[in-house]
């Protein structure tokens, strides 16, 4: 008996310039007898040229959405154990190892959080970004070396060609993050996922690398999926917001509907922790309060109610699909929170 | 570069000083009554050091211990290790003797054992939780538990009762028939190497799985590379620098197994040497030996510690 | 609400590295990444008995541990209960008796005097036993000393006891324990002293290490703020985390001292006879008789081998069990679709 598709947009809802369409995806990992279900049930897609962001805390499964997209996730604990996934109509979880290589690095990129230790210290830089134009047939590493010249130019990197002889331990981690941007850029692909790409950073230098990104996706015409904590960063970048938590969607839609009127207690827990330009000056940050999710042992029902100012029976009972608020937003909760009080 | 290898020197030092003042101290501690057990016992009076005060003065025992210490260690260093008791002929002259099969033995067998063992480390550490793997460790961890020893008394043995074949023990030096040589070694150092493999193949697991875990290993595949570029150009090479520094660990086990292994075979090597000298009590080839075992580990690490430098490139380019 | 009830998604705002992770460098200078026990992480753990959850997870994650475990506990059996087992003791020469092959009266056969192999055998676990234990006991506590003291108090202390160590370490461990028999000459206790002594030095290292991981933590901090003596800090913080990789250590001593105790008396500069030393049992009966009775150099070495593979298999299964760090897939990345229905 499969689970009942709580997550999935109805068909209807599905419009012709998709680029990417998850539908009920579930992963899990399995560790010493204990199976933590990292994503559970979501459903999203990805329109072609917009960013849309994943907002969410730490464990709440924006990172292995992401990854499972590509199936980069280690076989040995995790497996995909449900959903498709569907990229310009072509089904990644039916597609053989060969295949998933070439979609990888080719037409979807992906750029990781740690500078630092994402790039293979014994290798040089020219090396490690001629690696995906290499294996994906664009040349050898001689006749690329032009346009590696040319990648590190556009990351805004100073004094390229001698680049690309360094190691890495040569290169600061603002720097080292643009060669990562390179490298994701290499093979021109139409979909960029970068997972908190500048979390790892200072704070001086996090505004460039988004702006470098944003910019670079919008010349190429290729749409990215920005995973973050940051709300900051996802007013000005984003265009459409999944709000994720315990591993489930539970609100979407666009950045503006979504900061005007969040609908999912969540969501409003988010904005209201966070200091706004728009709020009376004086006024207290509201945390959330409560402990976040165990996801090997999560509550029945609304994983988020033991946290919900708002909760009530049904929360604790059953498991709210997504529902649709308006037009493009979307939320997974039983209350309607403009109607109802909150309980302190 | 330099300033490591600089380091690296100026910090041998104090470890030779230490290591010298150990063996110095070693053979200071000999009991009173040894000495005279030597003269009994071991026959030291027909070899013309009749009386115990001769033996003291021959192992240098009569001076006050600064001075004992000070003249053996300038000896030393100049090369001079004294005299045999029981043969009278220079330490230097029979470790020379003997130092070459030894040496021999240790570096067949390391690379026997290096041969075997890493690529099947690799390999257990990329196929992690299958039968393969799981069938490598188990081998290994079996492999650990037979003494060297007990394989080494089965080779010899087990053929000289099925066919009457025993293991030939007259060596001719390598580089004067290689042939020859090899009849006589390579069943040694198989066994040897047998014996070191199964440590050197848990140790490249061990270092392949910590490399595999590494943020870089997941750019690799998110790349779209093959599973065999990202084990051997990413994973290998990160990995294979620590395994060069293991070699430095090996090298003392290699010298405690070369005096089982050539006790077993009867080869004339440093191990033979030793044993003879502790039945005699031949204290100056006693301390010799000592020394050498322990100046030969330094001077390996040393060179290990070089290749390191040369290998990782953030010691080669320390910016 | 009060900044402490600050919640885990606003400091996650400004954390670094959210997702948790650990950017450790993966290449270490020198020889210090070669060594193969690894400081384990203590792990907090979720059942009220500690040791009953540690047994369920032993049978059920790693049973060849507990195959191994059980191996250790008939070896510390049949040690301790030698004499129970084979009344006559090691050395009950009956000429009458010599060379026989394995029967239903001598299981393993006798030696050359006469004397029941299988009784030998057995005397010689009460012994491996009595000398492994009594050597890596020592060992241990000379670890631990010299690892506390050195790793805890640093500076001037531990640079002058590392660099002790250093020059000891250049050493070959076989080359010093004959070595030192050559002065002391063999016996029971000598063997037991010299044991102690080798590994309970380069065993240090791996103590100070822990400790060095260790005394980084905030609450030893606390703990010297608010004036605690060094002693208790060590007896009250320090020891307590580092004993999972010293129970570690502990196993693997022991193994290492059953083979360096065979080997000395493999090569007669261990436990002299007639004691069963299984080494001694192997190269002075064993050898000298091999071609008329194998057994008698078959059976020590088989004896040998199960007792240090129990000791190692045993010992993996702990260091698995207690440094969560080691385990969890380094996988390949191509994530497996296997759609299953939820349970």
């Amino acid at each position: 008996m499969l689970a009942e598709p709580l997550a999935q947009i109805p068909e209807s809802e599905v419009r012709p310039d998709t680029l990417l369409r998850v539908n009920n995806l579930r992963t899990c990992f399995r560790q010493d007898g204990k199976t933590v279900t990292a994503v559970d049930g979501v459903s999203f897609d990805v329109r072609k040229g917009e960013t849309l962001a994943i907002v969410g805390e730490s464990g709440s499964g924006k990172s292995v959405t992401a990854m499972s997209i590509l199936r980069l996730i280690p076989s040995p604990p995790g497996e995909i154990t449900d959903g498709e996934i569907l990229f310009d109509g072509r089904d990644v979880l039916a597609m053989n190892d060969e295949e998933i290589r070439q979609l990888r690095g080719g037409d979807i990129a992906m750029i990781f959080q740690e500078p630092m230790t994402s790039m293979n210290p014994v290798l040089t830089v020219g090396r490690q970004l001629s690696e995906p134009m290499v294996t994906h047939g664009k040349g050898d590493r001689k006749s690329l070396k032009a346009r590696c010249v040319e990648l590190l130019r556009q990351v805004r990197i100073p004094d390229p060609e001698s680049r690309l002889q360094a190691y890495p331990h040569q290169l600061s981690g603002g720097m080292r993050q643009r060669v990562m941007i390179a490298m994701g850029l290499a093979c021109d692909p139409r979909l960029i996922i970068a997972d908190e790409p500048t979390t790892a950073l200072d704070v001086t230098v996090q505004a460039q690398i988004l702006e470098l990104l944003k910019d670079l996706t919008r010349r190429n015409n290729a749409s990215m999926i920005l995973i973050t904590h940051d709300l900051g960063v996802v007013a000005r970048y984003a265009e459409r917001i999944n709000v994720m938590y315990a591993g489930r969607v539970v609100e979407q839609g666009t950045a503006r509907e979504i900061f005007k009127s969040p609908r999912h207690p969540y969501t409003l827990g988010l904005m209201a922790s966070i200091p706004r330009l728009d709020q009376p000056k004086g006024g207290r940050l509201i945390p959330i309060t409560g402990q976040p999710p165990d996801l090997a042992n999560l509550p029945k029902g609304c994983p988020f109610h033991p946290r919900c100012p708002y909760a009530k029976d049904q929360c604790r009972q059953d498991r709210p699909p997504l529902t649709q608020v308006s037009g493009d937003h979307w939320k997974a909760c039983w209350v309607d929170v403009t109607e109802v009080q909150p309980h302190v | 570069m330099g300033t490591y290898l600089l380091r690296r020197l100026l910090a041998l030092i104090p470890t030779l000083i230490v290591a010298s003042i150990i063996v110095f101290g070693v053979v200071r501690l000999i009991p009173g009554d040894v000495l005279d057990l030597m003269l009994t016992e071991n026959d030291y009076a027909s070899t013309g050091h009749d009386t115990r005060a001769e033996l003291e003065q021959a192992l240098g025992l009569d001076k006050p211990i600064y001075m004992q210490y000070l003249s053996w260690a300038g000896n030393a260093l100049q090369g001079d290790l004294g005299d045999s008791l029981w043969r009278n002929t220079p330490v230097t002259r029979e470790i020379g003797d003997r130092m070459p099969v030894t040496l021999q033995l240790g570096i067949f067998s390391l690379i026997i054992a290096l041969t075997i063992a890493i690529p099947i480390g690799i390999y257990s550490a990329v196929r992690q939780e299958t039968l393969g793997d799981n069938v490598g460790r188990t081998f290994s961890i079996v492999a650990l538990a037979i003494p060297n020893f007990w394989l080494g008394t089965m080779v010899v043995i087990l053929p000289s009762m099925w066919w009457g074949w025993s293991p030939p023990n007259d060596i001719v030096p390598f580089f004067e028939d290689p042939i020859e040589n090899l009849k006589v070694l390579l069943l040694p150092s198989l066994v040897l190497g047998a014996s070191l493999s199964a440590v050197v193949m848990r140790m490249t697991r061990t270092m392949m799985l910590e490399v595999l875990r590494q943020d870089y290993i997941r750019t690799a595949w998110a790349k779209g590379l093959p599973e065999r570029t990202v084990v051997i150009r990413h994973a290998v090479k990160n990995a294979l620098i620590p395994v060069i520094t293991l070699i430095g660990i090996l090298v003392p086990i290699l010298f405690g197994g070369t005096v089982i292994i050539e006790q077993i075979f009867r080869l004339p090597g440093l191990g033979e040497l030793l044993l003879q000298s502790v039945n005699t009590r031949d204290y100056p080839i006693i301390t010799g030996i000592f020394l050498i075992t322990g100046v030969v580990v330094m001077l390996v690490n040393l060179l290990v510690d070089m290749c390191y430098g040369l290998l990782d490139p953030k010691v080669r380019y320390d910016s | 609400m009060t900044v402490d009830q600050i919640s885990p998604q606003q400091s996650a705002f400004s954390r670094k590295g959210a997702e948790g992770k650990d950017p450790r460098a993966p290449v270490e200078p020198g020889r210090a990444m070669a060594d193969e026990s690894a400081v384990p992480i203590r792990v907090p753990l979720r059942y009220r008995n500690r040791h009953v959850e540690f047994f369920y997870r032993l049978v059920t994650e790693r049973p060849m541990g507990a195959f191994g475990a059980l191996i250790c506990i008939i070896l510390l059996l049949t040690g301790l209960f030698a004499s129970v087992i084979a009344p006559e003791g090691y050395n009950a020469i009956a000429p009458l008796d010599r060379l026989k092959p394995p029967s239903a009266e001598h299981w393993l056969g006798t030696d050359h005097l006469g004397r029941d192999v299988f009784a030998r055998i057995v005397h010689g676990a009460q012994l491996s036993v009595i000398v492994a234990f009594a050597a890596t006991t020592l060992s241990i506590v000379i670890s631990v000393v010299i690892g506390l003291v050195s790793g805890y108090l640093g500076g001037r202390t531990d640079m002058t006891t590392q660099r002790l160590v250093d020059g000891w370490m250049c050493f070959p461990d076989l080359i010093i324990l004959i070595v030192a028999v050559s002065v002391i000459g063999p016996g029971t206790w000598q063997v037991i002293l010299i044991l102690g002594l080798l590994f309970g030095i380069s065993g240090s290292r791996i103590v100070r290490g822990a400790v060095l991981s260790t005394k980084e933590n905030i609450y030893v901090h606390a703990a010297k703020s608010m004036g605690a003596s060094t002693l208790w800090i060590l007896w009250r913080h320090i020891l307590p985390n580092v004993m999972p990789p010293i129970i570690v250590l502990f196993t693997t001593r022991l193994a290492a001292v059953i083979l360096a105790e065979s080997g000395l008396s493999f090569l007669g500069l261990g436990i002299p006879p007639p004691a069963p030393s299984w080494g001694g049992m192997l190269s002075l009966d064993g050898r000298s008789y091999m071609f008329v009775a194998p057994w008698l150099a078959i059976m020590p070495g088989v004896a040998l081998a199960i007792a240090v593979f129990g000791i190692n298999m045993f010992g993996d299964a702990l260091r698995d069990l207690l440094d969560p760090r080691m385990r969890g897939g380094t996988g390949r990345y191509m994530a497996r679709v296997n759609r299953k229905p939820m349970p």
